[in-house]
């Protein structure tokens, strides 16, 4: 299982990378995606939506369950991934490189965990 | 509640199996491919499950028959010997009790096999019911069952056992057949659609059993699958399961099963609460979701903005590739081809009524 070093993490599993100033990208960790299994599915938001922190953005289906994915910021979404929508297997494949929005004009963000800070919660909950 | 262990419990953690409680029992959801391959493995080659968790109930004695008659719906009299037949057990007012699979194993001994969910429930209320010269008792704990599914096996089980040995017919068994030294008993039945059999042995054989094929299926392409696949395999092929499609309030006329249901036969349990019922005012069909998305169980399907049912199962389809789901529908909306809506996580998804099953065995993937 892979921990990126250049990503924050939040506890509910979702990474997020900064990208300028004041924008960032969000997908799901390698841990998320093991545990939910092959994905079939993910729901993305549209560009211009706001999103919150805590609250989900989207969701994301796999053959086994749904899971909600959760905003650990607040602010606007600049982009989408559209290339998720037809082949949502690549988050399986590379979770790291498969973000799922860009998100500007943040607001307020949640305390994010460090690499080595995430890999020890995910042991934790193993 | 602490889970109980198959014997197969350390084949699966040596594999890879991801363990996860299910009926009372740790059993592995899927191993390292996935549910998805190991679908498709089953549709195209073969797979192996492990299925020690269903429960095993011998009926015997002079009045068995007359008591399975009386007890089950189906109707038992022109079985044979080796004959394997689908029932149900319902309650007094037809809801439906359990389904089950009843083996012939002498002229006055059947085997019953039963969902680990309702093993417990099952035996009781079989139990409560007996009456005359009968013997019950539950096997479980020391059986072990091992389905192996797909278009080769046959070619694989040949491998550790002759041809002539194996069981030819659907729905038929045979006894103390020797499988790579281990004595089985095999019917060729399943629950995924596919060509198979369904092996039960003492469970202190299981794993070498188990080993065994796994061994003898390597070249053919044969991988462990565990119960996601199981799940997505029996409703593909839309085969009903027990907590979804039918439960204590569910008729069998409504779940689509009356072919188990001998209405000819004299008085069985159920039998006049069904008669009473008369027309069935619901009906379960098959959804083909169009819209983005899955429904699942319990998602509400309307039609024209008016609520005609509810999902009772769904998923993506991995060898048709598409989400698939059966529900309970007011009677008058089941034409296939009607186009209605699902209400999955506050979203409304288009969807239209096909045909049961989803996939036929042999089917090319759509």
């Amino acid at each position: 299982m892979e921990f990126k070093k250049d990503r924050s993490y939040s506890k509910s599993h979702e990474w997020v990378r900064e990208l300028v100033a004041d924008e960032v990208e969000i997908g799901i960790s390698d841990f998320a995606q093991d545990a939910l299994g092959d994905i079939v599915f993910v729901n993305l938001p549209e560009a211009g939506d706001e999103v919150e922190i805590g609250t989900p953005f989207c969701d994301v289906e796999s053959v086994k369950a749904v899971s909600d994915i959760y905003s650990p910021v607040d602010g606007i979404v600049s982009e989408v991934n559209e290339e998720l929508l037809d082949n949502p297997a690549q988050i399986n494949e590379q979770p790291f490189e498969s973000w799922l929005i860009r998100v500007k004009k943040i607001a307020k963000r949640e305390e994010l965990l460090s690499a080595e800070e995430y890999e020890a919660l995910v042991k934790e909950e193993a | 509640m602490m889970e109980r262990k198959t014997p197969l419990y350390h084949c699966h953690t040596e594999c890879g199996g991801k363990m996860v409680p299910f009926a009372g029992f740790l059993l592995p959801v899927q191993y390292k491919s996935g549910v998805i391959t190991e679908h498709n493995a089953v549709r195209t080659k073969a797979g192996l499950f492990d299925v020690s968790h269903m429960g095993e109930l011998m009926l015997s004695g002079t009045d068995a028959f007359e008591n399975m008659q009386k007890i089950l719906t189906n109707d038992f009299t022109n079985m044979e010997v080796g004959q394997c037949r689908y029932t149900l057990l319902c309650n007094e007012s037809g809801g439906i009790v359990d389904d089950l699979l009843v083996y012939k194993m002498q002229t006055d001994q059947y085997l019953l096999v039963v969902n680990a969910a309702n093993a417990e429930k099952d035996e009781k209320w079989i139990e409560e019911h007996l009456f005359g010269a009968v013997q019950f008792e539950n096997r479980s704990e020391e059986t072990a069952q091992i389905a192996l599914q797909g278009p080769l096996s046959l070619q694989i089980l040949k491998k550790l056992c002759s041809e002539e040995r194996l069981p030819q017919k659907y729905y038929t068994f045979k006894k103390e057949v020797p499988v790579g030294g281990i004595s089985c008993l095999i019917s060729k039945t399943g629950y995924t659609g596919e060509d198979g059999y369904e092996l039960y042995c003492n469970a202190e054989d299981a794993v070498k059993l188990w080993n065994q094929i796994l061994e003898a299926g390597e070249a053919d392409g044969l991988i462990c699958c565990g119960l996601g696949a199981r799940d997505t395999l029996r409703l593909e092929a839309a085969m009903p399961l027990y907590g979804h499609e039918m439960n204590d309030e569910i008729t069998p006329f409504e779940a689509g099963l009356d072919f188990a249901v001998k209405m000819k036969k004299n008085d069985f349990i159920g039998k006049s609460a069904l008669q009473e019922k008369g027309e069935r005012t619901r009906m379960r069909v098959g959804l083909k979701i169009l819209g983005r998305g899955i429904a699942r169980e319990e998602c509400a399907v309307f039609f024209e903005n008016k609520k005609i049912g509810t999902t009772t199962s769904g998923t993506h389809c991995p060898y048709l590739n598409a989400p698939y789901a059966m529900a309970l529908l007011d009677r008058e909306h089941i034409k296939p081809g009607t186009l209605v809506q699902v209400e999955v996580r506050g979203r409304m998804l288009e969807a239209e009524i096909v045909e049961l099953p989803f996939y036929k065995k042999g089917q090319d993937r759509k």
